[in-house]
């Protein structure tokens, strides 16, 4: 490219896990001074690589240069020595010590920790003024947003003179807002002659801000090409293998009867913290009500109440029944009975037992159905095998193997069991949190279809989701959820992602829908900056 | 994709682990200057030589299975109850109450009712610590081992109190004569030649056999073995699924403590036909070694039992025929503990490596 020596150069990097090979002799070149894109379908080895690059994990083959000098990194210490700094997706942060504190965590300069302190400071401001990472060192971290927690991790890297930034799904807890400041203050370390990469599966992100963009696939690189010089549907074709539809196709929403009647909706955790504040909405046979929001925002809690495993108090009719919200007979079976199916925000977690078997993953939730049972003590196995295989084949699960543990699928293949065994339970209403987390843009198509497909028989969705993308794509109403409370809701042919970039966080506009007064008067108090926009 | 055959896992595992203990113990042997050649030799035939060490070798395998089946039922909803000696010592107290105080007609009825009174006491026993675990969050590691000195505390009072036989023993007068379980001496006896003669293993074997059977049933046949296992893989997921944590803690508990306590009908009732005191002599533990090496799976804790049954009557020769002390014979027994148990993850690594390169190479 130029006779520069490449900032990173990796050469022939392979690792294997067991059967699996996650990275297949992978080369790449990241030139000093410029964002380079890493982008990939979950499991297509990007974490992987990174880890490699880190020090987490041992190449099997391959080799590693920094700045055109060979090096083994054989840990993260090494890493940092030769200048390698990481921005985890989850942050590695001490909840209950302050910015400056986790800041000089681990780079002590002696034992005794004021001195280190104090340089720690001068050395932040100076940091701040440079890049507009602009941090109050004395918050402590469980206090302040995710966004500065995040500005944090990279003053941390930057602390120990990291000269190349390794950013691994940064922008999957905050707003779009957030979301742009992190762009500026990439540009801005750029602008010093910082290397930056930036791993991600979102192609808007590597179309904005990225000079660079390396594609893998299968643990393979499949393509290194300059961003201008390509598109979102070319990348996502390389990424997939094959030509995808970016767009979800649907015919406009037959709106029904109510099925679903939420209000004033109030959700105390054990810690005292209130994570629903009066919610209420409400959603219609044949209808998508898309739940937009940054994650943690109460989104979850809402899910677990009406899926029966959150207290609350408030009110929830089904199909006009009031719903028991607090007694004994308040748990998922229960809400299984009144017609609601729910794909759970995190399948790995709740949706599916890792360790069991497909088919035992099948009857999860509705192991008390009729149909499952061989007489009143045993259960018919073989019943459900059965319907595990053609649940598989309608779902085109792959591999069709009903014995195969669930940890042994792929994302989107373990999303497919969750979604076969709740939706062809026919609820009258499906809850679905977070559909295609995790989940490669193949499978991500097929799941949509099916969503929009259950709301044209006439079925009423929740869809709870943090891509607003996809919320804008099937929702055929939006609520944008702030600090468990519904702060308006929308109509997606007349909003964008600019406005409910605003809605969620936090900040109020002149609503276009309904809004509720309630929470405008609450805004208004508390003094909340106020975006008009129309 | 499993990286093992299942063979391997069930079978090649436990195996390799069992021969590295026996070669460790092989050089513990040589280094007191014991020839360890004949001190297997010994041990082979005294506890699978004649009809007399195999009754010992089940007397002693029937209790490890009703122990192992209790830490394995509560294994599988993630609970660890090491509150089995506790239990089978109350459950001991269960089955005396029943023996001294019913005038039972018929051997047959005795040990029905012996069976549900041992398993009543040590599910009560048990219910304790699981109420606290599922009510309060304390941990049930903590209350059932601490409920284990309480266990033997309780079980003092009474054998020097309400339960006492007149004379100087802290025992209860020998049950009556109706209460008497066939043993196999009993069963095998062809009139010239008599089995198993002065063996105690008895008829609570074949209990402990159908017990087997119908753990196994419950884990994987029945509604209620498939929440347990649903909560014990996670609990995440069975809130979601809308199983309750409290009813399957209670349940398991209650189900764990009465398999302990049914250990009583083989030593108090079958053996000794009194209660007396420490009557469980630590099968408690092993029950936990038996269900590790077991796999938690009922058929794997009936094999692991008969190996430690045939460790105890095999090392019980061995003390009583060579300068072998007793305490070298723990030695060993620990040794066992330790490879199938505590280090399985020393022998399933290497192993997991090796069925990878023969499954690339073959690729």
């Amino acid at each position: 490219m130029s006779d520069t020596a490449p900032a990173i150069e990796l050469k022939g990097i392979s690792k294997a896990f067991g059967p699996v090979q996650a990275n297949k002799d992978i080369s790449i070149r990241v030139m000093p001074g410029t964002i380079h894109g890493i982008i990939g379908e979950n499991g297509a080895g990007k974490s992987t690589l990174m880890s490699i690059l880190y020090g987490f994990y041992k190449a099997d083959k391959g080799e590693i240069f920094i700045a055109g000098k060979k090096t083994s990194i054989p840990d993260s210490q090494a890493a940092i020595a030769a200048g390698i700094g990481m921005v985890f997706q989850h942050f590695k942060l001490v909840e209950n010590f302050t910015v400056l504190e986790n800041v000089v965590l681990g780079a002590e300069d002696s034992g005794l920790l004021r001195p280190s302190l104090a340089r720690a400071r001068r050395e932040l401001k100076s940091l701040a003024e440079e890049y507009e990472l602009n941090v109050d060192p004395d918050a402590l971290i469980e206090e302040v947003g995710v966004g500065m927690q995040q500005r944090v991790e990279i003053l941390k890297a930057l602390y120990r003179k990291a000269d190349i930034l390794i950013l691994d799904e940064p922008t999957g807890v905050l707003t779009p807002a957030e979301a742009d400041h992190l762009f500026r203050i990439l540009e801005n370390l750029k602008r010093e002659g910082k290397t930056i990469i930036l791993i991600t599966h979102k192609l808007r992100e590597i179309m904005e801000i990225t000079d660079t963009v390396s594609v893998m696939r299968r643990g393979e690189m499949t393509a290194t090409v300059k961003t201008s010089e390509t598109s979102p549907p070319a990348l996502a074709e390389l990424m997939v293998g094959r030509k995808v539809l970016l767009r979800v196709d649907k015919a406009p929403a037959q709106i029904g009867r109510k099925i679903l009647e939420v209000k004033d909706l109030n959700v105390t955790d054990s810690k005292g913290v209130h994570r629903l504040k009066g919610v209420s909405f409400d959603v219609h046979a044949g209808e998508i009500l898309g739940i937009a929001g940054v994650a943690g925002n109460g989104q979850s809690e809402l899910l677990e109440v009406l899926g029966g495993y959150e207290k609350a108090t408030g009110s929830i009719k089904v199909n006009g029944d009031e719903i028991d919200l607090t007694g004994a007979k308040s748990n998922g079976q229960s809400r299984r009975a009144r017609g609601i199916s729910h794909v759970p925000e995190d399948r790995q977690r709740e949706g599916l037992i890792m360790d069991f078997q497909a088919w035992e993953n099948t009857a999860f939730g509705y192991h008390h159905d009729a149909r499952y049972q061989k007489n009143r003590l045993l259960m018919d196995n073989a019943a459900i095998r059965k319907d595990t295989e053609e649940k598989m084949a309608r779902f085109d699960v792959r591999p069709p193997d009903p014995s195969l543990a669930a940890k042994s699928f792929s994302g989107g293949n373990q999303q497919k069991i969750v979604l076969a065994r709740e939706i062809e339970r026919n609820p009258d209403l499906l809850l679905i949190g977070q559909p295609t987390r995790g989940v490669d843009i193949g499978a991500i198509e097929f799941i949509h279809q099916q969503i929009v497909a259950l709301r044209d028989q006439g079925k009423a969705i929740l869809l709870v989701s943090v891509e607003l993308e996809e919320i804008l794509s099937l929702s055929d109403r939006i609520a944008v959820m702030f600090d468990g409370k519904i702060m308006g809701e929308r109509m997606p042919q007349d909003t964008d992602e600019k406005e409910l970039g605003l809605l969620m966080a936090g900040m109020t506009t002149e609503p276009r829908g309904p809004l509720h007064e309630a929470v405008a008067a609450q805004l208004a108090t508390a003094g909340r900056g106020t975006a008009k926009e129309v | 994709m499993d990286v093992m055959p299942k063979w391997a896992d069930v079978v090649l595992i436990p195996l390799i682990s069992i021969l590295l203990a026996a070669i460790l113990s092989a050089l513990v042997i040589l280094a007191i200057g014991e020839n360890p050649w004949a001190a297997l030799k010994l041990m082979v035939n005294g506890a699978l030589g004649s009809t007399y060490g195999w009754g010992y070798t089940l007397y002693y395998a029937t209790n490890f299975i009703f122990t192992g089946l209790a830490v394995a039922i509560a294994f599988h909803a993630r609970l660890f109850n090491i509150g089995g000696e506790g239990q089978a010592l109350i459950g001991g107290l269960g089955v005396a109450v029943i023996c001294l105080f019913i005038p039972w007609p018929h051997w047959t009825l005795a040990l029905l009712g012996s069976a549900i009174g041992a398993a009543l006491f040590g599910a009560a026993w048990a219910a304790i610590p699981a109420f606290l675990q599922a009510k309060r969050g304390s941990h049930i590691v903590i209350t059932t081992i601490m409920f284990n000195f309480i266990a033997a505390a309780v079980l003092n009072y009474f054998l020097i109190g309400a339960l006492k036989a007149p004379g100087m023993e802290p025992a209860t007068a020998k049950f009556p004569q109706a209460t008497h379980l066939p043993s196999f001496q009993d069963m095998f006896n062809f009139g010239e030649t008599t089995f198993f003669r002065g063996a105690p293993a008895n008829v609570t074997f074949f209990v402990a056999i159908a017990a087997c059977l119908f753990l196994w049933i419950l884990i994987w046949k029945t509604r209620l073995g498939y929440e347990l296992r649903s909560f014990g893989h996670s609990e995440s997921a069975a809130k979601y699924a809308g199983i309750s944590p409290t009813k399957i803690i209670m349940v398991t508990m209650l189900i764990s403590g009465g398999l302990a306590g049914m250990m009583a009908i083989n030593n108090v009732q079958g053996e000794a036909e009194r209660l007396v005191l420490n009557a469980v002599e630590g099968a408690g533990f092993i029950g936990i070694a038996v269900a590790l090496m077991g796999r938690s799976h009922p058929f794997g804790v009936l094999l692991a039992a008969l190996l430690f049954g045939f460790l105890y009557q095999g090392g019980a020769e061995l003390a009583l025929w060579t300068s072998i002390p007793r305490e070298l014979i723990i030695v060993i027994q620990a040794l066992v503990i330790l490879f199938t148990g505590a280090l399985d993850n020393m022998v399933r690594m290497p192993l997991e490596r090796l069925f990878l390169a023969m499954r690339r190479a073959k690729t």
